[in-house]
């Protein structure tokens, strides 16, 4: 690169636009997925979990009772 | 364990998978994105016409090709929805949304950035321009149809509608350069006869293509992540609410 011309500064702007929008877009990305994450285990932490993940599966052959743990 | 499609339908396993596969596709697209922006401007020659503005290519087209190419994921994933009621479909249409929505946004800024030189205007309602502004307004529409309607299963439906009387833009955005006269230059990458770019500006306009693939790839799959987590947060809220009802 030993210059971007005349028209540098549209091209600079451009870059920046583009990259500043998906930043944007990926920083909300994972902090909408950090969110769910975080208020799922909240939620879990209290006891308060899916049927299909606090019952144990019919063909489990163990006799070991689960605890809440 | 054998991959297949059939496996991911289920939420539990696609978090699985998202899980062992977001890290790999996070320096995939950190590579391409590397590589690419080097490429952009350091390698690849100025064009004889437009000069240094072509380097606006390198973000502008693949841009387009995500743009468009995620609504046709929202396309599929809503005619999952409506025909065979794959419990991911609607999921994935509704995480493209925002994702395809700010590469729409990309394009049009970019786009209006390399005109202003090269055409002296930063905008002309012609069919190219015009058709790619509907195509950023029907993303926000579904967006705003999602908000708008609580319970997912309905607004999927109803997204699902919206989205499909909304892909006849799609050929109208890839045509509109051959059915009318546009500002906009005719198509000269995705041609039945062959790019007509020479492939010093080809090879890093197809790894910035890669980049942004990659890039839309992985902001999908932790999209859907999350909003699948959130549908398990809103019935595992209603629980809690029926709980403290019945206590």
């Amino acid at each position: 690169m030993l210059g971007l011309g005349p028209h540098a500064s549209f091209i600079i702007a451009a870059y920046a636009v583009a990259f500043a929008a998906l930043g944007v877009l990926t920083v909300a990305t994972l902090a909408d997925d950090r969110k769910q994450r975080r208020l799922l285990a909240d939620l879990e932490r209290r006891g308060i979990t899916r049927r299909s993940a606090a019952k144990p599966r019919p063909a489990a052959t163990s006799t070991v009772t689960r605890t809440a743990s | 364990m054998t991959f297949s499609l059939t496996n991911l339908a289920n939420p539990t396993r696609f978090l699985n998978f998202a899980g062992a596969v977001i890290p790999w596709l996070a320096v995939l697209t950190a590579i391409l994105l590397g590589v690419g922006l080097y490429q952009a401007f350091f390698v690849a020659p100025a064009d004889y016409q437009q000069g240094e503005t072509v380097r606006i290519m390198y973000i502008h087209v693949p841009a387009a090709w995500v743009g468009m190419g995620c609504y046709v994921v929202i396309a599929i994933a809503a005619l999952g929805t409506l025909i065979w009621r794959h419990p991911l479909a609607d999921v994935a249409a509704k995480a493209a949304a925002p994702i395809g929505a700010t590469f729409t946004f990309v394009i049009l800024v970019t786009g209006s950035l390399w005109g202003k030189p090269m055409w002296g205007t930063y905008w002309v309602w012609d069919a190219r321009l015009t058709s790619l502004l509907v195509l950023f307004l029907l993303y926000l529409g579904l967006i705003a149809l999602w908000q708008a309607i609580e319970e997912p299963g309905r607004a999927g439906r109803a997204a699902a509608i919206l989205a499909l009387v909304g892909a006849v833009n799609l050929p109208i955005i890839k045509f509109s350069v051959d059915w009318w006269n546009t500002l906009h230059q005719p198509s000269s990458v995705l041609r039945a006869d062959g790019p007509t770019i020479d492939s010093a500006l080809l090879t890093p306009l197809f790894v910035m293509g890669g980049a942004f693939l990659a890039l839309f790839v992985l902001l999908h799959l932790i999209a859907m992540r999350a909003e699948i987590l959130r549908r398990r947060v809103r019935v595992l809220q209603q629980t809690q609410v029926a709980q403290a009802a019945r206590a």
